[in-house]
């Protein structure tokens, strides 16, 4: 039981950061684009936040660049995407070798090149609300997941029960009814990109601020490509993205674990076991999957 | 006769300046000098151009699609160094491709393969004795008698750090359980920490970080842990107690004094990263160096001195643990 409570809790742990990149993307792919630059975000995120903290002192004040971080990758995949209509698979990754390259850069004028990753005086601390009692250690929980739990349903109210979220999805479905009807494509799109582009801000954040406390240039290693996967996933539906966000972080916390107990099975087949169900799924539920009918699709107005 | 001393004069700094001037030394990196591995060999190399001895410029975040051959034939054509340091993992044959078609630069490479002649050696990061040195210490200090290790992936240089810390471990309690996980990347500190928080759910109460982010873990539930390749004690003072430490500056001089002196050839350097010469160490106990056991912190030390006046061979296992 012990053991199990312990599992869940990294299972929490684990899941932040991939959800809060996918509830990201979800918001934007609902509006019809592919944001590919969500792995290069996360990084930059994650260094401008640390080394906001770190100068100002103010881990807020951390957390808050990370944010603008995210939102400015997102208005330029707006102005690669929407306004140049280029290709968003191009520009999406564009975006992410851009953004890796110049936290890479930026993080060698600041810091020399060292090998001993920087970190903080002090990150965000855990909550830990039922210590001591057995349920202590799932609790146990940087305000970023009990956070990132909550943007799940309001991820999903705004997406369907606001004018804002009716917009945005006729954007993604069908840009020409939508614009007929009187709604500015473009506009909507670019506010899409900058919230999701928030919500992966917060992602970086987590990874830098609270759960190392410390900033090492490859420490996204794919999870922005896990959460795209997530967002198949969970058929742009926020409360399946958490689903599929629990489920990979839960087998990824199990394979550590029986890892660490030292069971006898070869740790590459461990180590593959949440790609493995993950890929599992997307085949078995993919089939009939409606993703967005406008996405990928540059909006041209008719006639213009 | 002012002439005359004055061409004199000319003569005497020109002569002067080619003998000060500095070997060209290239650095090509497949990772970004961040990654601590590459880290090594740069610092050592900085160090050596800051000693003026050594004019030095570097690649790094080259990777492992092919554009290693390209860069170092550039270099070669263009730059013409007299030595290329790097590392050859993952790029093993494009290293000896150019190597061989450029015979007059002496080729220094990370490799776990063997050297070519004529002009390409090999080196590689061999501090497992200070790895067993740190497994004795961790088996002496852990109440639990469980120790974690966390590991990247378990190639043979990896593997053998981690037997060595293994059979330090054991020695000191025969009764130790070592747990080992491997995080299947070179750089995912979170991924490290959260497999070290696993180990400490498992009853780990002493770390081994063969990467970053163990730390960390440790830190935080107020444990001890060990680092890896460099002094990693300003990281968490009150937790890091130790660890091997890997230092090329041994491996940089041997090469650039045998180019210097016109009698280099390919060699296997693995001893130069040892121990005996000063390639691998112990990093300093700092504050342990009080509340460590007296008798623990001399019976290292003995061992120590085996080690290094060739008494004490510390076994090399390359088998995934």
């Amino acid at each position: 039981m012990e053991l199990l409570i312990a599992l869940l809790g990294g299972t929490l742990r684990i899941s932040t950061p991939i959800l809060l990149a996918a509830l990201g993307e979800t918001i934007i792919e609902r509006a019809g684009i592919l944001n590919l630059g969500i792995e290069g975000t996360l990084l930059l995120s994650a260094f401008s936040g640390f080394v906001v903290a770190q100068l100002s002192g103010s881990l807020w004040l951390g957390l808050g660049a990370a944010v603008l971080t995210g939102v400015l990758l997102g208005l330029l995949m707006g102005f690669l995407s929407v306004t140049l209509k280029l290709n968003q698979h191009v520009a999406g990754l564009g975006i992410t070798l851009l953004a890796s390259g110049l936290a890479l850069y930026a993080f060698r004028l600041l810091y020399g090149g060292s090998s001993t990753p920087p970190a903080l005086e002090g990150s965000f601390t855990q909550f830990q609300p039922l210590h001591g009692t057995p349920l202590g250690p799932l609790f146990r929980q940087y305000g970023l997941t009990y956070l990132a739990l909550l943007l799940v349903p309001l991820t999903g109210w705004l997406l369907t029960r606001t004018a804002f979220g009716l917009r945005l999805r006729a954007v993604g479905e069908n840009p020409e009814a939508a614009d007929i009807a009187g709604v500015n494509v473009a506009a909507v799109r670019y506010r899409a990109l900058a919230l999701g582009g928030a919500l992966m801000g917060l992602a970086g954040a987590f990874l830098s601020l609270a759960q190392l406390g410390a900033f090492a240039h490859g420490m996204v290693s794919g999870r922005g490509w896990v959460a795209i996967a997530l967002v198949i996933f969970g058929h742009w539906q926020p409360s399946k993205v958490l689903g599929g966000a629990l489920l990979f972080g839960f087998l990824q916390a199990l394979q550590l674990r029986l890892q660490a107990e030292g069971v006898n099975l070869p740790y590459e087949a461990l180590l593959a076991l949440p790609y493995l169900v993950t890929i599992l799924i997307l085949a078995l539920t993919g089939r009939n999957t409606a993703y967005p009918k406008a996405l990928l699709k540059p909006y041209y107005r008719e006639g213009a | 006769m002012p002439k005359r001393c004055l061409s004199a004069l000319i003569l005497l700094l020109a002569l002067g300046l080619a003998h000060a001037q500095p070997l060209k030394v290239f650095g090509a990196f497949a990772t970004a000098i961040e990654e601590p591995w590459d880290g090594v060999i740069h610092t050592a190399l900085l160090n050596e151009e800051a000693a003026g001895r050594i004019a030095y410029e570097f690649v790094d975040d080259i990777g492992y699609a092919g554009d290693m051959e390209r860069i170092l034939r550039d270099v070669a054509e263009e730059e013409a160094p007299a030595v290329v340091f790097g590392d050859a993992f993952g790029n093993e044959e494009a290293v000896r491709r150019v190597a061989g078609d450029y015979p007059d630069i002496a080729f220094v490479f990370g490799s776990g393969l063997s050297p070519s002649e004529p002009n390409l050696s090999v080196f590689d990061n061999w501090i497992h004795e200070p790895a067993y040195l740190s497994g004795l210490i961790a088996g002496s200090v852990s109440q639990s008698g469980v120790i974690g290790v966390v590991a990247g992936n378990p190639v043979p240089e990896v593997n053998r750090i981690v037997n060595a810390f293994k059979v330090g471990a054991t020695e000191a309690n025969a009764d130790a359980r070592v747990l080992v996980t491997f995080i299947n990347s070179w750089f995912d500190p979170p991924a490290a920490k959260e497999s070290a928080l696993a180990q400490i759910d498992a009853g780990a109460d002493v770390l081994f970080a063969e990467r970053f982010g163990v730390i960390e873990a440790a830190q935080e539930n107020g444990l001890l842990a060990f680092g890896n390749m460099s002094d990693q004690n300003s990281l968490a003072p009150e937790t890091v107690v130790t660890g091997p430490v890997w230092d090329m500056a041994p491996t940089v001089d041997y090469v650039l004094s045998q180019v210097e002196g016109g009698t280099y050839t390919a060699l296997d350097l693995k001893d130069f990263s040892m121990m005996a010469k000063g390639g691998a160490s112990l990093a300093p106990f700092h504050g342990f160096s009080k509340t460590l056991p007296p008798e623990l912190i001399e019976r290292v030390q003995t061992r120590q001195d085996e080690i290094k006046n060739g008494l004490y061979r510390v076994p090399i296992l390359e088998e995934a643990p």
